[in-house]
């Protein structure tokens, strides 16, 4: 804004005679000049950390205050030191959070879509009770239950070990307790969007229920289904609360959980490697959510938040 | 797709060896015949069934009855709805119900229990367990015990122990009491040499070998691998009286109703067991002064926080979208781009990564610029507070952002025409026509993001994990703590756990929640019906 004025008061007295000049540039400032202005300061805003990050991954053996001189240094040390601590099992992070990621996705898109498809084209006593109670049930987030979930597991794991604290399949499993409840209605009101009478012609032509939806419905809501898979892949490995609590030696542990324990054990002193290890999570995160930004942005405002 | 499909069955079965393709072929298969989906299904059921079963005489074999009893109830549930014909509803709901039964429904309702309870660091498990590692814990060598030659030997379960006593071999490990060694019986196990003893000298001596099942008997110990001696505890257990009494002291310790053994002088022999103590927990969030001041202020400052963030996201989002909805400008998608980043990028790693810019001493913020000032961003409680507002700014700015230029692109652009054509200006188009439209839309969004940010754990725990810590609270909680991070904390972080006085913050939260739902809900069809 105050560049605006600044602008005006400056080019009268260089050049009182190319008028139109200064009133296209003028024109052209308070249009969309300014506009620019913001988008810049924008940019910076929310750019600069992650450039930030990055500077501060490439500089060799960097400490939290050594990483303040922008790309002053640069050099892939860090991501060698990343992978070769034994303490800290990056790569094992890294492959626990794709498996628990990519399972509990599947699995809750996979149980999301058979409840969907229930509600969306059965007709049954109790569906208007089970929608809304789905409603209900999404209120209270699985997060407030943490005690009692790890309470739960620790019994569990007392008969069988493979369900227990500190096992990653105990994890998806809770995972997919709140699978239902966030992603049915997501897919409820998709499922709705495809016409019944596809249905009713195949059922014509002698398909039956699994073959309706395993063969057809399920390639009609492709898009949703990648949305919902996104979302709780994304849900899953950025995951904190749940994550510390069940997973507790470091070679089970998640990215999430894994680079924590990297900043709040040593923090100044490890920061160019822990910049390197963020790098490496967010990376794939990223260039997922930027390749399938127009999905998401659609499942999105159909109420999900961050 | 679907129109081919009624084609693909006469083709295979006038003549089963034309070429199809492979999807073509695939479909063929699959409809010429119901055998094959029905195998699957016989075979899946088969699967869980065989599971069920092995995993029932493991919970039997272990007299966990409960869990056995919630297995069998599961499995016969799961066999009735897929043998049964009909119940087609309940064939697709079945499997994310019992997900959602198990880990949503009943860890809220535990949540309940486990809040009338005393749960937490000393107050684990039930009495017997309590009084065997009471027993196992203050031992002492039994004065003027004979030492038993020992050799130590390494099995599947770790150390054992072979002892010769009274001319008799007898072996034992850590879970499992000396018995008669049977001839067949060492199979499997190798003697530990003098080298393994000195690598595994802190498993040697911590080895301990129960004498009998009974705990009161003690356990073998050894100190060099070569004799072993036994260990009795100072405490002694009276079953008729219900008492420990500690027999260097004399001191004689009572169950009286509280979870451990206390003394007449008040001193508890800890660990003690977990028991049901009413409402006290609830009492104690209420009316004890140091929780009763941290649990107010962390409420008031989770609505604060949960507020503010809305409403700054929302704010800085519906300005840049207003300022970036201009058709003439250029460029629009590549900022629209950047400005994405942040909410592409994982918010566990923003909190982290922001928590080392805003550092007092080292961090970017304060050493570059501001010139090496020494800011405490994250160690003032109101500069904390504002840090963890920014940071939420940072992260949550793009979804808003998104969702109010879709929302603005979807608004007819008619009506600002006709607005115009009857002489309103800009701002009044905006003000009397945009914005109410645009909040009908966007209403439910910042409901639900409100919503989240009630329970944005990941940004305040990474940032600054809930800190600065409250210096009047009597619990391990901190000024930008909100209501899910302090839960968390009282539950998890520390020496000191309590799991009861944690779920009975759950319950509360839990409380909130619902309240807040209800409104809300009345609000937004109040929103609905003004369209």
């Amino acid at each position: 804004m105050s560049t605006d004025t600044s602008t005006t008061h400056t080019t009268p007295s260089f050049t009182p005679i190319p008028r139109p000049a200064r009133r296209t540039f003028g024109k052209w400032f308070a249009t969309t000049g300014w506009r620019h202005l913001i988008g810049v300061a924008l940019c910076i805003y929310s750019a600069f950390p992650l450039l930030y990050v990055l500077s501060a991954s490439l500089n060799p053996n960097g400490t939290l205050l050594s990483s303040n001189g922008f790309f002053s240094t640069v050099g892939l040390q860090s991501y060698v030191d990343l992978f070769q601590n034994e303490q800290r099992p990056f790569a094992a992070w890294f492959a626990n959070t794709l498996f628990i990621g990519l399972t509990t996705a599947a699995a809750s898109v996979f149980l999301g879509a058979l409840a969907a498809y229930s509600f969306s084209r059965m007709r049954f006593t109790g569906r208007r009770v089970g929608l809304v109670s789905l409603l209900v049930v999404q209120i209270f987030p699985q997060l407030l239950a943490v005690v009692a979930i790890f309470i739960l597991l620790t019994s569990l794991g007392d008969v069988f070990p493979a369900l227990g604290i500190d096992n990653q399949i105990a994890l998806i499993m809770v995972y997919l307790g709140g699978a239902l409840g966030v992603n049915t209605y997501l897919m409820y009101g998709f499922f709705n969007t495809i016409p019944v009478e596809i249905d009713e012609a195949a059922k014509i032509d002698g398909a039956g229920h699994a073959r309706i939806f395993f063969t057809m419905i399920l390639r009609l809501v492709a898009p949703i289904l990648a949305v919902v898979g996104l979302l709780s892949f994304i849900s899953s490995t950025s995951d904190f609360v749940l994550a510390s609590v069940v997973l507790v030696s470091p070679e089970n542990q998640t990215l999430a959980v894994g680079l924590y324990s990297y900043v709040s054990e040593e923090f100044t002193s490890n920061w160019s490697v822990f910049a390197a290890g963020a790098v490496l999570a967010a990376l794939p995160v990223m260039a997922l959510f930027l390749y399938l930004q127009k999905y998401i942005v659609g499942g999105l405002t159909a109420g999900a938040g961050k | 797709m679907t129109k081919t499909a009624p084609e693909a069955p006469p083709r295979h079965s006038d003549d089963p060896k034309r070429k199809l393709s492979p999807a073509a072929q695939r479909f063929a298969n699959a409809s010429s015949t119901s055998l094959g989906p029905i195998l699957i299904k016989i075979i899946l059921i088969a699967i869980v069934d065989a599971t069920a079963v092995f995993a029932l005489f493991t919970a039997i074999g272990r007299e966990a009855w409960a869990i056995a009893t919630v297995i069998a109830a599961i499995t016969v549930l799961i066999n009735v709805v897929y043998f049964k014909k009909g119940w087609l509803p309940a064939k697709y709901l079945l499997p994310g119900t019992i997900f959602l039964l198990i880990f949503q429904v009943f860890v809220i309702g535990y949540t309940g229990y486990i809040a009338f309870t005393n749960y937490g660091s000393g107050h684990n498990s039930d009495k017997a367990d309590a009084i065997s590692s009471l027993l196992q814990s203050n031992q002492e060598r039994v004065e003027g015990s004979p030492g038993y030659p020992v050799k130590l030997y390494n099995g599947d379960d770790g150390l054992a122990m072979l002892i010769e006593r009274d001319g008799q071999q007898l072996i034992g490990d850590e879970n499992t009491a000396l018995s008669a060694l049977e001839p067949a019986s060492l199979d499997g196990y190798t003697e530990l040499n003098f080298a393994d003893l000195l690598g595994r000298q802190q498993e040697v001596t911590s080895l301990k070998v129960a004498v009998s099942d009974n705990p009161a008997d003690g356990t073998l110990r050894t100190s060099d691998g070569r004799t072993a001696y036994q260990y009795t505890s100072s405490l002694k257990y009276d079953e008729a009286a219900d008492t420990m009494t500690d027999q260097d002291t004399g001191l004689v310790y009572k169950d009286t109703g509280v979870g451990a053994f206390t003394a007449e002088d008040g001193s508890q022999l800890m660990p003690g067991w977990s028991i049901n103590v009413g409402f006290d927990n609830f009492t104690r969030a209420f009316t004890d002064s140091s929780i009763r001041g941290a649990l107010f202020s962390v409420s008031i400052w989770t609505f604060a926080f949960a507020f503010l963030s809305v409403a700054s996201t929302f704010f800085l989002g519906l300005f840049l979208a207003i300022v970036f909805n201009d058709m003439r400008m250029k460029g629009r998608k590549i900022y629209r781009v950047i400005s994405i980043l942040p909410y592409a990028f994982p918010a566990f790693l923003g909190g982290l990564v922001w928590a080392g810019m805003l550092n007092k001493d080292f961090g970017f913020v304060n050493q570059v610029l501001f010139g090496g000032a020494n800011i405490p961003w994250l160690t003032d409680p109101w500069l904390a507070k504002f840090s963890v507002l920014w940071v939420n700014l940072w992260l949550g700015f793009p979804y808003m952002f998104l969702v109010c230029t879709g929302a603005l692109q979807s608004i007819p652009q008619e009506l600002s025409e006709a607005a115009t054509i009857d002489g309103a200006k800009p701002f009044q188009i905006f003000r009397l026509i945009k914005l109410p439209l645009l909040l009908v839309s966007v209403a439910p969004l910042l409901i639900s993001s409100f919503a989240f940010n009630f329970n944005n754990f990941n940004v305040i725990y990474m940032l600054t994990e809930g800190g600065p810590r409250l210096e009047d609270a009597g619990l391990n909680v901190g000024a930008t703590d909100i209501l899910i991070s302090m839960v968390y904390k009282v539950a998890f972080v520390g020496s000191q756990r309590d799991y009861g006085l944690a779920s009975a913050f759950s319950i509360i939260i839990f409380v909130i929640v619902a309240i807040i739902s209800i409104i809300s809900f009345k609000q937004t069809k109040a929103l609905e019906e003004l369209n």
